[in-house]
């Protein structure tokens, strides 16, 4: 009885918060608080709550305060259909979520339904924003597909005359790389020299290593994962080849390095831009750190997502569902990822990868790199 | 032509490491008449072993030469001992309390053994990578292409000279000692070797710490040419051996080391100028291709069923 009591109490309890908060605009960021993949969500929740006290303490949207709900999906697609009806329950506009892409796309189905606008600032599987079910979504970060155009193009910029191999070791991710990478390369005007597919999990390259000797290869793609790699560029110094290894993010770990030790010098990989180093992001970047954050990871692009949608909202001049959108699509906004807008998909139109480099131990931007 | 020669050193040192795996099958399938599947992952803890010993006495490349060969010595050693105990134990706590059960008995106990051992390895260890710097570096040139120099790393010439030499000491154990003798008598006929005196218990267990000791060996140069172990490395290791012991004639061992550089040439010739993704298939069709015209393999002794 006493418990029935109490269970009356909090219902009442939070009737009357939804009051309060009805007043408010609310949003929402969603994303896996708990499990696996919780110190993501915890990125998302850190940049959220970060980007509505700045508005806040700026005013507000549209002169109301913004009230922030957290949503925990734990990156699964059945918990994330359950959490975008609760977000949406509890009244949220906007949703700045999911991490998972495949808790954003089930999720995103619920929110076209009900008219929230979503920005995902982690999910880059390009089903998100291709299948969209509706103009309402979004997303500040890269697209998977976009790894190949970046280093496609920058091999043919970077190595015009160079012999390019292209390897793989047939995983979804490994081939999907170098065939996509290939596949700009060709259309950019390149000739692949060699395409050949390895056996992941062995030791020893020095046959295919050899190989690429013998046909003066100068610059190897490797679609495959950091193991590998390293002792590929291993072997490759160990027979005296100054090839150039270019590969994708699954090099950027530490452990690649631990494998090729100095050989691992001049590496270079795609990846995401780290936002931490933009211009814009610096009094940001400054404030988290003074609340002891580290804005890593997907911090910033949630902050952006936040950003972009109170942006919207101002133009719009309110928080119905089409005239955000509108403005979501026609203008341009000042972000902590820099001057940023949506394309016709609702992908965002940064460069979603660049190209890093290995020296020293340490990576860091190509072009810094270069530039020292 | 250079680019033979190349392949032929990348074939014949990947070969050499097969073979002295492959050593540990076919002696235990000899006498015992099993397949010990757990010798890859002896082959794993031997490697493991040795780099924990590197570590520990903190050689470096930058000590001297003169001193970094003895360090290497001593760490080849001590991991070729600790090895054996690990074969040895093995031996005592899997296979002898079996040993008068039905036949499929110990091989299922081999492979529970080797899940155990690489599951320890992974828990004590972890399941990343470990990585060594390298330690024994330069090589020569010994043929000068147009575009293309023949080069063998000293690393190379380790393995390679180490292996004829571990072959020639083991031929000579096998053919001219006491215990080579008691071998040969244990793999003849088990029940006759014991009536005239050998003790057969313990000509089995010699058997697996000489097996260990090999793999151990393996094991170290494994490391000291790849750089990166990890502890999964005795299941690829283990099958590709197992394989040249089966294509060499299993019980033989001759054919063992003659198997491991033939499954090594073949990889590595078919890498080098058809397809390296078809590696595999290039060794294992030629593997069953042997079988079908030689069922006892290359070197294999044709044997009626040991009872």
């Amino acid at each position: 009885m006493k418990k029935l009591l109490m269970t009356g109490v909090a219902a009442s309890a939070l009737v009357a918060t939804a009051g309060i908060a009805s007043a408010d605009i609310v949003i929402a960021t969603a994303g896996p608080m708990t499990g696996q993949y919780a110190s993501f969500g915890a990125q998302m929740q850190a940049g959220a709550e970060m980007a509505v006290a700045d508005i806040n303490a700026a005013g507000g949207v549209l002169g109301e305060q913004l009230v922030l709900e957290v949503g925990d999906d734990a990156c699964d697609a059945r918990q994330a259909v359950s959490v975008a009806n609760q977000l949406v329950g509890e009244g949220a506009v906007f949703v700045a979520g999911h991490f998972c892409s495949g808790s954003s796309i089930p999720a995103s189905a619920v929110y076209d339904e009900e008219g929230v606008i979503q920005i995902s600032p982690a999910s880059t599987n390009p089903a998100f924003t291709d299948e969209r079910p509706g103009p309402g979504i979004f997303r500040t970060c890269g697209r998977d597909d976009q790894q190949g155009e970046i280093a496609g193009q920058f091999l043919m910029d970077n190595f015009p005359d160079a012999k390019v191999a292209f390897i793989h070791d047939n995983t979804a991710y490994g081939k999907g790389l170098a065939d996509q990478t290939m596949a700009f390369y060709e259309q950019a005007g390149g000739e692949p020299a060699l395409y050949q597919a390895y056996t992941a999990g062995e030791q020893d390259y020095t046959a295919l290593v050899t190989r690429l000797k013998n046909e003066g290869i100068n610059v190897l793609y490797v679609g495959g994962y950091h193991t590998e790699a390293g002792l590929m560029k291993r072997q490759m110094a160990d027979q005296g080849m100054d090839t150039v290894l270019v590969s994708g993010d699954a090099l950027v770990t530490d452990e690649y390095w631990s494998i090729t030790g100095d050989a691992g010098e001049g590496t270079l990989m795609t990846f995401s831009p780290d936002p931490r180093l933009n211009e814009e992001a610096a009094p940001v970047v400054a404030k988290f750190e003074e609340a002891g954050i580290n804005p890593e990871g997907y911090t910033l692009y949630t902050y952006a997502a936040i950003q972009a949608w109170a942006a919207a909202v101002e133009e719009a001049g309110s928080t119905d569902f089409d005239g955000v959108v509108e403005a979501l699509n026609a203008g341009t906004f000042q972000t902590v990822l820099g001057e940023l807008d949506f394309d016709d998909k609702g992908d965002v139109t940064l460069p979603g990868y660049v190209m890093y480099e290995w020296t020293g131990g340490e990576y860091g931007y190509y072009e810094e790199a270069a530039a020292q | 032509m250079e680019y033979f020669v190349q392949q032929l050193i990348n074939g014949l040192t990947l070969g050499s490491i097969y073979g002295l795996i492959a050593i540990g099958y076919t002696m235990v399938y000899g006498i015992i008449g099993m397949i010990n599947f757990a010798h890859g992952d002896i082959f794993m803890v031997g490697s493991f072993i040795a780099m924990i010993l590197i570590v520990a006495l903190g050689i470096t490349a930058g000590a001297g030469f003169i001193v970094l060969i003895l360090a290497l010595m001593l760490v080849l050693l001590m991991a070729m001992l600790f090895t054996s105990a690990w074969g040895w134990t093995v031996e005592r706590i899997a296979y002898r309390p079996l040993r008068g059960s039905f036949r499929l008995a110990p091989l299922i106990t081999a492979i529970g053994m080797s899940i155990v051992l690489q599951n320890f390895v992974q828990i004590v260890q972890g399941a990343r990578v470990k990585p060594l710097p390298p330690l024994v570096s330069g090589g020569y040139t010994i043929m000068d292409g147009n575009n293309f120099d023949v080069q063998i790393s000293n690393i190379q010439i380790l393995i390679l000279v180490t292996t004829v030499v571990l072959m020639g000491v083991f031929t000579y154990i096998i053919n001219k000692t006491a215990l080579g003798r008691s071998l040969r008598a244990c793999e003849q006929d088990r029940k006759m070797a014991s009536l005239v005196g050998i003790n057969v218990d313990r000509t089995i267990s010699l058997t697996f710490v000489l097996g260990a000791a090999l793999a151990a060996v393996a094991g170290f140069m494994y490391l000291l040419y790849y750089g990166v172990i990890d502890f999964y490395i005795g299941f690829i290791a283990g099958v590709k051996a197992f394989t040249a012991a089966v294509l060499g004639g299993i019980g033989s061992l001759p054919g063992a080391m003659l198997g491991g550089i033939l499954i090594g040439l073949i990889e590595t010739f078919w890498s080098g100028y058809f397809s390296v993704e078809y590696k595999d298939v290039a060794a294992f069709f030629i593997l069953a291709a042997v079988l079908i015209f030689m069922p006892s393999g290359l070197l294999g002794k044709p044997e009626v069923e040991k009872v």
